[in-house]
Formats: structure tokens, C-alpha cells, sequence
């Protein structure tokens, strides 16, 4: 078990490396923080004492390490905008963002697992068949148009929500619905297949054949096998909690995390972006690591294998 | 005394129907070997009787034990037979036990229901069972998961789990398809011992005439959803009246003969959805006349003794040199 842990949390540092490395790479192509920063009719010495000030002068693998070098001892620079700690920037944005995804990640799995298991047990029945449009329409309608409709109905046509900000609870009612409902669709739909595809399993037929009464064959037996796959994508949800509401973020002008991404990439404020990226990565991996370990929890042939890994 | 009695049972899949009415009673303390090539309605015969099929399943006729109606029964009324007075085991035993479960708590789970044991006498009897099965070291290994166990262990596992119970009948579904040969004579070997010391009725579901003669009294072949014949072991053995057994016991490999000798029947099991008219079995009969493609032999008791649906019965029995000794003795 502990071989298992450390070869998972190498494997997270390692993949955390990469996407940093990725990014340093993207950053560095894609244009010039000293252009994008002063403007293009920026006076030539300004550019340069900006570029100074930087190291973007320096020899590129010369960059490389320095900020890996602050990546490893968690010093993650100043915003080139405002001269404020990177890491504040992000960190004091996490909970606008939080306050949006964890209620909405709430009502997709109290909503979405349920609907898709009900299905599953009623198979073919109306319930059903409501079950399927509701999550196709639900996964298949963009985020961003849902947003403009919701905020069409509810705050337009009927003035009962506001459109945007970040005042009341009430400002966050539409965020949330709108980011809500394409994950139920998806949750409904995963969860309906994976427990079709259990209840067809020979060990269910061995549960009705030993007299245990359906309520039991479906609690202790079919639920139990069905929950393996629906937590990896419950794990993936919970790894977007950070990074997951650019879009719903950026429709309401909630101030998350998401509106600092638009922000400081279309302003190349090369530490913010590096620090979000670690931060969004770090969360994704740490989710995925408890993927893992729950997988080992909820099937025993899992945490034979990876223990061998 | 009959325990069992199947009346008529006709189950359709999608308005295809695959069991034409089968007639069948079980004794109480029997074994009844039940043979057929693969798709002919074993399976269906008993997952019907004990309300185990899909919702799709259209099932009607009569299943009674000791006179209590099956088919059509309410729920919970099922759940009470299932289990407790007939339990089946399954041809696939690794994928039979629930993956994420102890098979220890497997167990319990059956003690409990039927035999209100609970806590450390559930556990204990659990171990006694395994060990009854032949697990070794089952007091340690009780806690284990299914895939720690081999195939055939997984199936003594399952036989573990359908005596907790103590039911008076036991269908076996080809428990020992999937294994192999040594591991299936053990099972064999298991099965035959419980029935001796505990006394009850058993279903043996086979491909294996061989594994039918070891451990049952009589045996009933069945072809696409019917009876074809049924009879105790030594007179079907020695003298198969139905063409279709016939074939069944020269196709079987034998290895004091020369291998001229293994006759396999021709053709294939006809689909469901378009079986022939007249016998089923005709088109592939050897013995079939113009009458038997167009009209339906029904089961009948023979003179002597045994049933056969045929118009056209094998009648002598010595024309059938490939039969196995073992099965014999
Ligand atoms: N759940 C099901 N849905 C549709 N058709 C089915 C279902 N179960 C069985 N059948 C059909 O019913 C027929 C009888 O199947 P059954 O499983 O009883 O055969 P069997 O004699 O047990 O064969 P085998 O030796 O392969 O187990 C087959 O044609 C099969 O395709
Ligand atoms: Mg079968």
C-alpha cells in the first residue's frame, strides 16, 4: 500500500512537471509579454528595462530553470500587471469559484446518479425514456448558450434573478443551474449504463437465486459494482471544481478563477498564468490520486494490481 | 413423492418463443440430468421456473412445488423459494460471485435470510461450509475476495453458498463447463457426496453424458425447447430410443474405438425464430419420413418404460458401440 502511494504521488509530481513544462513552452511561443504589457507604441527603452526587469532577455534554458527553480521552492513571482504575489491573486479568487462548482457539483451527483440508476431499474419504462432526452438535451446544449437563455427567462423576461455579479446568494442561483445541468445529463447517462451493464452481471443472478429480496440485490449488490466507474467521473468532476467555470464565470461576471484565466493570459501575465496552471493541474492530479485510491477501496481485484505496479 | 412438477412451461423472448411447452417432474431426492446442445432451453427451462429471467421474458403453463404455484407467484413469494427450498449454482462460477465481496459475507448473506444466523454463528457456519466443500484453510480465507480464488474453488464456493440454505433442490446450470477436466471430476465427485449425506433432489445441467451417468438416477434430453426423450441412466444409456440421443451418444469421443467411429450429427440447431415444421428435429434426422416434416410427435410413455416424442423411434440396442465404459458403470 505505501510502495502503491509513493508511486502514485511520483507519478502526480511528474505530471505535474509536464503540463508546467508544456506551459512554459506555450507561454514563451505565443507571444510577448513586453509587447502585449506596454503596448505596441511602447517606447523602445521601456521595452527593454520591461524585459530586464523580467529575465526575458536571458538565454531561454536559462528561464527554463529559474522557473522551475521557483516552482520547486513555491515562490510563484509577481504579476507583471501589478506588482501583487501571483499565488494571492489566485488563491483569493478560489472561493468565488468554489462557491459556484461545489453546489453545482452537488446537484449533479444528488440529481444525476439517482436519475440514471432509477432508469436503469426502469428500463424502458417512461421515466426511462425521460431520463434519456433530459440528459442528452442536457449534455449536448453548450454551457455558454444555456447561460444566455437562463438569463433571458429569468432575469430578463421575468426579472425574478439578476443577470450577473456577485452580491447575493440569489447572483449565484443561475451560475450554478447553468454549470449544473450539463453534468447531470452526463452523470444520468454514465450512471444509467453502468448499472445496466452490472444488473446483467452473473453475480446478480446468483444475488436473485440465493432469495435475497430485489431491494437488497440492488443496494448491496448491483450499487456496490456500479459505483466503480461512476467514481472516476465524479473524479473528474471534482478535479474541475478550480478550472471548470471559465465559461459560466466569464457569462455572469462572477469574479473565480475563471475570470483571472481570461484575464491574465489575454494580458500574458506570465506568473499568474504559471501559478493558475499549477494550481488548476495540482487540483486534477491530487483528484486523480484519490480516484485511485477510491478504486482500490471499491473493487479488490484494482488494489491487488496497482499495489503490483 | 414429486417435489417438482413443470406443466406445459412456454417461455418467448421477443415474441420468439424458445420453450414449446415442457413437461418435467422431479422427485424428491433425485438427480436428473437434463442434456441438449447449447440454445436448446435448459438454462430457460429453470431460470423461468424460479422467476429469474429478464422482464422481457413472456412465461406461461405451471411450475408447482408441493403444490404451490410458481409462475405468476408475487415476488416476495419467489424470494422465498428461491434460495431456501431450490438454489442454483451456474455455469460461469468466477463471474457468479459478487467481485467486490467477501466470499465469507456471500455466504452469511444466504445464512441469514434462510437460516437467521447471524454475527459469529453465521461466520462460523460459513467456515464449516467452505470447509465441507473441501476450501482449505477456510477459516483464514473466508475474508478473501472472489479473483483470490481459482475457478473451481469459486464454484465449490458457489455449491458453499447453495447448501447454506438447505435447499431440497439444487439446480446445477453446467457447473463445470468452464472448468477443467480434473477440477470438473472433483466437482462432480462434491456434488454427488452432498446429495449422499444430505439427501436432496439435484438438476445436473450438462453437455457431458459422461458427467451425467456419474452422478444422476435419469436424464432428459431436450431439443429446441422440448423433451425429446426421458429415461432412467442404464436404459437411456444403453438403448437412446430418439434419434437425436442417439446422435448425442455417438458423437461423444471414445477411445477404445477407432476413430472412424465418432459419427457427429449434421447440421446445426435451428434458430428459434424459424424452427422446421413438424419435429424440430427432422431436417437433421437420419431417420425422418415425409410424416415427420409435417407433423409434431408428441411425448409418450414407451413399453418399455422411458418417454420419447419420435414417430420413427431407434429400437435396437446393441447399434450403438461408442459409448463410454465409465459411463456405463
Ligand atoms: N435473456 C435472453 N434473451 C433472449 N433470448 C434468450 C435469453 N436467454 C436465453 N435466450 C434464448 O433462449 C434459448 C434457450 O437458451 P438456454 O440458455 O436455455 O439454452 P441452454 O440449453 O441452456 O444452452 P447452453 O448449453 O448454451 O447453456 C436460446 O435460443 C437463447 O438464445
Ligand atoms: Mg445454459
Amino acid at each position: 500500500m505505501l510502495n502503491f502511494l509513493l508511486s502514485r504521488l511520483a507519478r502526480a509530481f511528474l505530471t505535474i512537471m509536464l503540463v508546467m513544462t508544456f506551459a512554459f513552452v506555450v507561454l514563451r511561443l505565443s507571444g510577448d509579454p513586453a509587447m502585449v504589457m506596454l503596448g505596441p507604441d511602447a517606447p523602445k527603452d521601456a521595452v527593454d528595462a520591461f524585459r530586464a526587469r523580467w529575465g526575458l532577455n536571458d538565454p531561454i534554458w536559462q528561464q527554463y530553470l529559474a522557473y522551475l527553480t521557483q516552482i520547486l521552492t513555491f515562490d510563484f513571482g509577481v504579476s507583471m500587471r501589478d506588482q501583487s504575489p501571483a499565488i494571492d491573486l489566485v488563491l483569493e479568487r478560489i472561493p468565488a469559484t468554489l462557491a459556484l462548482t461545489i453546489p453545482a457539483l452537488i446537484l449533479k451527483v444528488g440529481i444525476g446518479i439517482p436519475a440514471g440508476v432509477y432508469a436503469a431499474l426502469h428500463r424502458e419504462s417512461i421515466a426511462d425514456r425521460g431520463v434519456i432526452m433530459m440528459s442528452i438535451f442536457g449534455f449536448t446544449i453548450p454551457s455558454f448558450v444555456l447561460g444566455l437563455v437562463l438569463v433571458l427567462i429569468f432575469a430578463v423576461t421575468l426579472d425574478w434573478l439578476p443577470s450577473g455579479g456577485q452580491d447575493t446568494w440569489r447572483h449565484a442561483i443561475l451560475p450554478i443551474a447553468t454549470m449544473s445541468v450539463g453534468g447531470i445529463g452526463i452523470l444520468a447517462r454514465f450512471s444509467r449504463s453502468a448499472m445496466i451493464e452490472v444488473l446483467g452481471q452473473p453475480y446478480i443472478r446468483t444475488a436473485m437465486a440465493k432469495g435475497l429480496p430485489w431491494r437488497d440485490v440492488v443496494w448491496k449488490h448491483a450499487l456496490r459494482n456500479a459505483a466503480v466507474p461512476i467514481v472516476t467521473l465524479v473524479g473528474f468532476m471534482v478535479g474541475a471544481l478550480i478550472a471548470g467555470a471559465v465559461v459560466v464565470e466569464s457569462i455572469f461576471s462572477w469574479p473565480g478563477v475563471g475570470r483571472l484565466i481570461v484575464v491574465s493570459v489575454s494580458n500574458r501575465d506570465l506568473a499568474v498564468v504559471q501559478c493558475l496552471l499549477l494550481v488548476i493541474a495540482s487540483s486534477m492530479v491530487i483528484a486523480n490520486l484519490f480516484v485511485d485510491l477510491a478504486y482500490g477501496l471499491l473493487d479488490p481485484r484494482l488494489r491487488h494490481k496497482s499495489a503490483a505496479h | 413423492m414429486t417435489f417438482v412438477s413443470i406443466r406445459d412451461l412456454r417461455v418467448a423472448f421477443d415474441g420468439v418463443q424458445v420453450l414449446h411447452g415442457v413437461d418435467l417432474d422431479i422427485r424428491q431426492g433425485e438427480a436428473v440430468g437434463l442434456v441438449g446442445e447449447s440454445g436448446c432451453g435448459k438454462s430457460v427451462t429453470w431460470l423461468a421456473a424460479l422467476g429469474l429471467l429478464p422482464g422481457k421474458a413472456k412465461v406461461s403453463g405451471s411450475v408447482r412445488l408441493d403444490g404451490q404455484e410458481l409462475v405468476g407467484a408475487p415476488r416476495p413469494a419467489i424470494e422465498k423459494v428461491r434460495g431456501k427450498r431450490i438454489a442454483m449454482i451456474f455455469q460461469d462460477p468466477s463471474s457468479s460471485l459478487n467481485p467486490v465481496q467477501r466470499v465469507g459475507k456471500q455466504i452469511m448473506e444466504s445464512l441469514r435470510l434462510h437460516r437467521g444466523l447471524k454475527g459469529r454463528d453465521a461466520r462460523a457456519e460459513a467456515i464449516r461450509l467452505l470447509d465441507m466443500v473441501g476450501i482449505p484453510s477456510a477459516a483464514t480465507r473466508v475474508d478473501l475476495y472472489p479473483h483470490e480464488f481459482s475457478g473451481g474453488q469459486c464454484q465449490r464456493i458457489m455449491i458453499a453458498m447453495a447448501l447454506a440454505g438447505e435447499p431440497d433442490l439444487l439446480i446445477a446450470d453446467e457447473p463445470t463447463t468452464a472448468l477443467d477436466a480434473t477440477i470438473q471430476a472433483q466437482i462432480l465427485d462434491l456434488l454427488g457426496t452432498i446429495r449422499r449425506e444430505t439427501g436432496m433432489a439435484m438438476v445436473f445441467i450438462s453437455h457431458d453424458l459422461g458427467a451425467v451417468s456419474v452422478v444422476c438416477d435419469r436424464a432428459v434430453v431436450m431439443y429446441a425447447g422440448r423433451i425429446v426423450e426421458a429415461n432412467n441412466i442404464r436404459s437411456l444409456f444403453s438403448a437412446p430410443r430418439h434419434p437425436y440421443t442417439a446422435g448425442l451418444f455417438a458423437a461423444i469421443p471414445d477411445i477404445d474405438a477407432d476413430r472412424g467411429r465418432l459419427v457427429p450429427i449434421h447440421g446445426t440447431v435451428p434458430d428459434p425464430k424459424n424452427l422446421p415444421t413438424g419435429c424440430a428435429f427432422s431436417p437433421r434426422c437420419p431417420r425422418a419420413t415425409a410424416f415427420c416434416q409435417t407433423d409434431r410427435p408428441h411425448l409418450r410413455p414407451q413399453s418399455g418404460g422411458g418417454d420419447v416424442a419420435c414417430f420413427q423411434p431407434v429400437a435396437a440396442p446393441k447399434a450403438f458401440p461408442a459409448l463410454r465404459q465409465e459411463a456405463l458403470a
